[in-house]
């Protein structure tokens, strides 16, 4: 078997000093030699916790292997078995917590680099074969489909429920909402963290398994769910994420100069602001920075700030740093670009000038006391020890709900009280026969792979209730 | 693609598009908009649908040209097509029988009155009209305002067309004259809207008001267009676009409205700088 080497390759990654100015990707990318050399490492357990750690399961050791034996291309194809966007996965996917989380070298040191072997082989497969297309699994003519099923929203959740559905056989229309697919692949995560041309070339590959894309589609509005099933479709899955912005709710927040991450990413991502004035969606950057929140979306929205020409950007959080849901990656990345971090602060109060427009944010010091329901230290604010952080832009990155436009058209839609639908969590079933759910739309923001775990799971259940309805084996 | 069918310049800076998009058109309801995109590399702005013609399958939009993606819009030619158009968004206006309903359009925002009114007289009300412009140029949809109201009444800021004033001096002697006014609706520039609230604040004459808030996706994604209503923030795309005015916190509106001025500035002037280019080679 391999050679034990407790250390995973380093990835190569553009220099801070001179990514901190620019859109390119952060991550370069394994070379041939340093993914074969790491794809080694694998011990090739028996019993692949890995693959149990992987909300698609893909047979993680088996693709590993084939890097390791140079069998690149077959390594791919490996993965695409379950997983059809391992390139944005291979570069998203919080593969710490996941597959690389229960992988038995982390025991005596650092796990092998599943994510990096990824997207390592989704590249090579990219850079050495033609335009992006299936082995004719989305070749079966219309007229032979099963049925037809419509997918609500192009994130991770659709374009994976869709193309699990694409390869079982059924017609699949993916509705799209905005002018561009792939959800907050497209209008969150940005460039320097997921290229749009590799993106674009996996909503390629999905829809070469027989899926299509109609964009501008807003259903709920142009359509509801009930003239879906009755026009044609036999199910319906329901995977609109979570494009609500959460707010704070505290004094000054509706002031210029405060943005939702929403917004500001939209901005600068999909409606390319980071090209003004060639794109003439404009973004208010300002000299001084903050931005609130400790998540993924909130590194995003900072390490944007700084490419934009921000002079000083800052994350406040009011928890302490182990409590940060970010990747850890993102946050090494951000401070080594420059993003300072504030934490066990919390702002009370956004101050503006006479125009509107924001100057200062009044924070708070908090400290941690006992553990709350989600099991991290709760933040308490410390009494006297509010200050005045000078700043010309915030953005606020707390969180996001389920978007409103579906439930709000279809009132037997089960939903909780904060706006997620309700399924059942085997199936991805909802309240309405025929329609399914999943992703940020039924569990709030969570993760990309999460989203396509759920689109997956959904997809064999509609499969099962379609074959059960027309009576096929 | 969405082809434009027809254009037609209402006014200098007025245009008229009726464009191919029979999805929309089969569902647009009175107070509803869509979102536009002309090309790759423009903005996504929000145009209120001024009317919809079900069987040609076409929506028709009015706008005046203010900022960059208007100026390249109005340049559209019949035959010509718009890359994305998105809709229908926003609720419909409530146009049930409320009795008398005095509708306000303020310059641009007759485009948007014109269904409203129409279905508010559908809807069995009385309709009383009052549009308005700066001067008789810009004033527009006259007869269509006509067919779809009981009386209209017709302002203009300079005196060159109808009464020499403002729409509100025409609501002002309304309610002197003690005319009975179940609801006022009002669409337009926020200070017209705002001084139509001001002036139904004190008789607790419930008013609605049309806002057009700076807006990206248009289906509640971003927050761009929220604003505070009755203390809580909304947002505009998705609860609105119809608000009670008096719920409204109109100064922060105002100012929200100018979050881009200097940038709206900047790229409408490159915008005539590449066009004036293109006409002298």
């Amino acid at each position: 078997m391999s050679k034990q080497i407790a250390r995973r390759e380093p990835m190569p990654r553009q220099d801070p000093e001179v990514r901190r100015k620019n859109f390119e990707e952060v991550a370069l990318g394994y070379s041939v030699q340093e993914a074969v050399r790491e794809a080694k490492r694998c011990l090739q357990c028996k019993n692949k916790p890995c693959v149990a750690g992987c909300p698609v399961e893909i047979d993680i050791p088996e693709f590993v292997r084939l890097i390791a034996e140079g069998k690149f291309a077959e390594a791919a194809a490996e993965i695409k078995k379950t997983n059809a966007l391992p390139a944005i996965c291979g570069r998203v996917c919080p593969q710490e917590d996941q597959c690389e989380q229960v992988c038995v070298l982390a025991k005596r040191g650092e796990p092998i680099a599943i994510g990096r072997l990824e997207r390592f082989a989704a590249d090579w497969e990219a850079a050495h074969s033609g335009p992006a297309s299936s082995s004719g699994v989305g070749n079966t003519p219309p007229k032979d489909r099963i049925a037809k099923v419509a997918v609500v929203g192009s994130g991770p959740a659709g374009l994976t429920a869709a193309g699990e559905l694409a390869s079982m056989g059924y017609d699949v229309t993916i509705f799209e909402a905005l002018h561009d697919s792939g959800g907050v692949l497209v209008y969150g995560i940005p460039e320097f963290r997921l290229p749009r041309a590799i993106l674009s070339r996996e909503i390629e590959y999905v829809k070469s398994l027989g899926v299509r894309i109609e964009t501008n589609i807003i259903i709920g509005k142009l359509h509801t769910l009930r003239e879906l099933l009755e026009s044609g479709y036999s199910a319906v899955f329901i995977g609109t994420g979570a494009g609500l912005p959460e707010f704070m709710g505290i004094p000054g927040e509706n002031l210029n100069g405060v943005y939702s991450a929403n917004e500001f990413l939209t901005r600068v991502n999909l409606m390319k602001a980071y090209k003004y004035p060639q794109y003439p969606t404009p973004v208010k950057v300002g000299r001084r920075v903050a931005v609130i929140g400790g998540g993924n979306v909130a590194m995003d929205a900072a390490r944007c700030s700084l490419r934009l020409g921000a002079e000083e950007v800052t994350i406040v959080y009011r928890r302490s740093r182990a409590e940060m849901p970010a990747r850890a990656e993102e946050i090494e990345n951000a401070e080594a670009e420059g993003v300072k971090l504030q934490l066990l602060t919390v702002p009370v109060r956004f101050i503006g000038d006479e125009s509107g427009f924001l100057k200062a944010m009044e924070c708070i010091r908090m400290e941690l006391g006992e553990p709350d329901e989600s099991g991290r230290r709760r933040p308490i604010p410390i009494e006297g020890s509010e200050y005045i952080m000078e700043v010309d832009t915030a953005v606020v990155a707390i969180g996001q709900s389920p978007n409103p436009v579906v439930r709000q058209s279809e009132p037997d839609l089960v939903t909780t009280k904060w706006g997620g639908i309700v399924v059942d969590e085997e199936t991805g079933a909802t309240s309405i026969p025929g329609i399914y759910a999943g992703g940020d739309a039924v569990t709030g923001a969570a993760t990309v792979i999460t989203a396509m775990g759920a689109g997956r799971k959904a997809a064999h259940a509609i499969d099962k209730y379609i074959r059960a309805k027309l009576g096929l084996p | 693609m969405y082809t434009i069918v027809r254009t037609r310049q209402l006014a200098d800076v007025i245009t008229l598009l009726e464009v191919e998009a029979p999805a929309i058109a089969a569902k647009a309801r009175a107070g509803q908009f869509v979102i536009v995109r002309l090309r790759e590399d423009s903005e996504r702005i929000p145009l209120t649908l001024s009317d919809w013609n079900r069987e040609a399958g076409t929506i028709t939009l009015i706008f005046q040209h203010v900022g960059r993606s208007t100026h390249e819009l109005a340049l559209a030619h019949a035959g010509d097509a718009i890359r994305d158009v998105v809709g229908p968004l926003g609720n419909p206006t409530r146009t049930e029988r409320f009795g008398t309903v005095v509708c306000i359009g303020g310059g641009i925002g007759v485009a948007e009155l014109r269904p409203i009114a129409g279905a508010m007289k559908e809807a069995g009300n009385t309709v009383i009209s009052i549009i308005g412009a700066r001067d008789k140029s810009l004033l527009i949809l006259e007869n269509e305002m006509r067919s779809s109201s009981d009386e209209l009444y017709i302002t203009t800021d300079d005196g060159s067309y109808g009464r020499k004033g403002l729409v509100s001096d025409v609501l002002r002697d309304l309610m002197a004259d003690g005319r009975k006014i179940d609801l006022v609706y009002a669409i337009g520039p926020v200070l017209m809207m705002r001084a139509i609230a001001e002036q139904t604040r004190p008789h607790r004459l419930k008013t609605v008001v049309s806002l057009d808030a700076i807006m990206v996706d248009g289906t509640g994604m971003c927050g761009s267009c929220r604003v505070t209503v009755g203390g809580k923030p909304r947002f505009t795309c998705v609860d609105g676009p119809d608000f009670d005015a008096h719920q409204v916190d109109w100064g922060e509106l105002v100012a929200r409205k100018n979050m881009y001025l200097a940038e709206e500035k900047e790229t409408l002037a490159r915008f005539h700088e590449a066009n004036s280019g293109g006409c002298l080679s």
